[in-house]
């Protein structure tokens, strides 16, 4: 089991080593210790590994992450798990700004709460927050599911386009182009399905509301025709 | 960027390590500004005198006019210790006004940083570490302090635009972000009757919290108030003699984290600037919320926080 003090190694030792690993690597299971709050631990892994850091971390753990599962047993700065491909990421503390931004694919679980700009232009990532989310999450969002169990802030899924919102408790407002929708029994699959994969199976879907698109802000509308 | 650390002791134990602690929070986050680097700290009162601390570029000089300067105005009642380019003068309350006055009319380019019962400010160009080594800032002991580490945006590269600002008695202010109707602001201030050093944005919310605190504002109601006022982005973290704020602007996109146990409360710009403080482990840390006051007085109204939005 590759082991890593940060302490004592620097970083670059610890990428350098995940981006070594090939399919035919049979050590795949890394331990990282006193990350301290650095920038850029595990990221860019293209291989299925195992990852656990054990402290919290700075900004873009995880960050681009292809097929691993990576756990951060402690909080994490801005923007973990941006530009998710595939995999996972756990955190479980809280999260800062713009958690699982511009992500592709794979499931972010956050534990804690995450703040502004979750799911920032989100791109087909699933992300489930057990705790709250801040102002402007999911702005933008393109595809993929966020999850939130507690509130969310202001201007949830402003301008945004197809990802579907899942919050458990109050909203502070929509922004724009955001519209509460009907829970249909395939979105309460949905739930259920990503409430169980991040470890929350004991959440009952039933007790979310849905938002998404009007899409009447990214859809050309006849009227509009004379503005351009 | 720009990298901001404070620290609020509750713990009289800790008081001969403040300098140190926060000497090392404000080092971890040098490469988030590398063009300057300052320190306010809050020490020791002795009644009736204020603590004058002056900055002069080329101090071989200047600080042999500054003591004669001084002894014209106090005598031998006021001591000056020299640190570097600073020079801390301990004198009378009621002296001040003169040697404000005195050091206006002398041809030297020697300039006040700060005058407060305790606070005391060394900020000059370069990096942390150096600004640090120069002041000796390790060994002092104190109540409070703040750091900043700037990487500039909105004015020049000079000592005047270190950061933290002072505006009022015992009042400074750190600034990540920038502001976009300071020019108006200042003018309003100006009318007001206060005086500006530079041209630099964040010394007119340094400006604008000190009119409110002198109009009768506490630190909390003074914060308040900027998020109405102030437009532009901005995380700022401010001191007063007893008290210390957190406000972030409503959009937040700059970065603060903040810990607290029964001994502090700490603040960084990143995580990293608090790894090392004794206990964070078992510290509640925290991102400060958008629009939020966050504000804590030694003279009680400990850990009050209030929603201003």
């Amino acid at each position: 089991m590759p082991a890593f003090d940060l302490a004592a190694t620097p970083l670059r030792d610890l990428n350098h080593a995940l981006h070594a690993v090939t399919p035919k690597t049979n050590d795949r299971a890394f331990e990282i210790r006193n990350p301290r709050g650095s920038h850029a631990v595990a990221v860019g892994c293209s291989e299925p590994v195992t990852v656990a850091v054990h402290g919290s971390v700075g900004y873009y753990c995880g960050g681009m992450n292809a097929a691993a599962d990576i756990t951060i047993h402690g909080s994490a700065g801005p923007g973990v798990a941006e530009n998710m491909m595939s995999g996972r990421v756990v955190v479980e503390g809280d999260a800062s700004q713009y958690a699982g931004a511009t992500g592709r694919g794979g499931l972010l679980v956050i534990k804690g709460n995450a703040s502004s700009r979750c799911g920032i232009s989100m791109k087909g990532i699933d992300i489930v927050v057990g705790g709250n989310v801040g102002h402007m999450s999911a702005f933008m969002g393109q595809s993929g599911h966020l999850v939130v169990c507690g509130d969310a802030g202001e201007a949830l899924g402003d301008s945004l386009y197809e990802a579907k919102l899942f919050v458990r408790g109050k909203v502070k407002s929509l922004g724009a182009d955001c519209v509460e929708k009907e829970m249909r029994p395939e979105h309460l699959q949905t739930l259920e399905r990503l409430l169980a994969a991040a470890g929350m199976a004991e959440v009952e879907p039933a007790q979310f509301r849905r938002y998404g698109s009007a899409r009447k802000l990214y859809t050309f509308n006849i009227d509009n025709a004379d503005a351009y | 960027m720009c990298g901001i650390v404070g620290l609020f002791l509750k713990d009289r134990a800790l008081e001969d390590r403040l300098g140190e602690m926060l000497s090392d929070m404000l080092i971890t986050m040098t490469d988030r500004g590398p063009d300057s680097a300052g320190i306010a700290i809050y020490g020791k009162a002795t009644p009736g005198r204020m603590k004058v601390t002056v900055q002069s570029d080329a101090p071989r000089t200047e600080f042999p006019v500054l003591e004669t300067l001084v002894r014209d105005v106090a005598g031998k009642s006021a001591p000056i210790t020299v640190k570097d380019s600073h020079a801390v003068i301990e004198i009378d309350r009621e002296k001040v006004d003169a040697l404000r006055a005195a050091f206006a009319a002398a041809p030297q380019t020697f300039r006040i940083m700060s005058v407060g019962e305790t606070m005391e400010i060394y900020k000059e160009t370069g990096l942390p570490k150096d600004v640090v080594s120069r002041f000796a800032i390790r060994s002092m002991r104190g109540t409070h302090g703040i750091g900043h580490t700037r990487m500039a945006t909105e004015s020049a590269v000079t000592t005047l635009g270190a950061h933290p600002f002072s505006t009022g008695d015992d009042q400074c202010l750190v600034h990540n972000g920038s502001l976009s109707n300071h020019n108006n602001l200042r003018r309003d201030l100006l009318r007001q009757g206060i005086g500006f050093e530079t041209e630099n944005d964040s010394e007119v919310a340094a400006a604008y919290l000190t009119a409110r605190m002198r109009a009768g504002s506490n630190l909390g109601e003074a914060l308040t108030s900027a998020l109405d006022d102030l437009d532009g982005f901005f995380t700022f973290v401010v001191g007063t003699k007893t008290g210390f704020g957190v406000l972030r602007d409503p959009i937040a996109c700059k970065p603060a984290v903040m810990a607290e146990t029964e001994r502090y409360v700490a603040f960084g710009s990143e995580y990293r600037a608090l790894v090392g403080l004794p206990g964070i482990d078992a510290a509640r840390v925290w991102e400060p919320e958008p629009a939020s006051v966050y504000f804590w007085d030694r003279d009680g109204a400990a850990g009050q926080a209030m929603l201003a939005a």
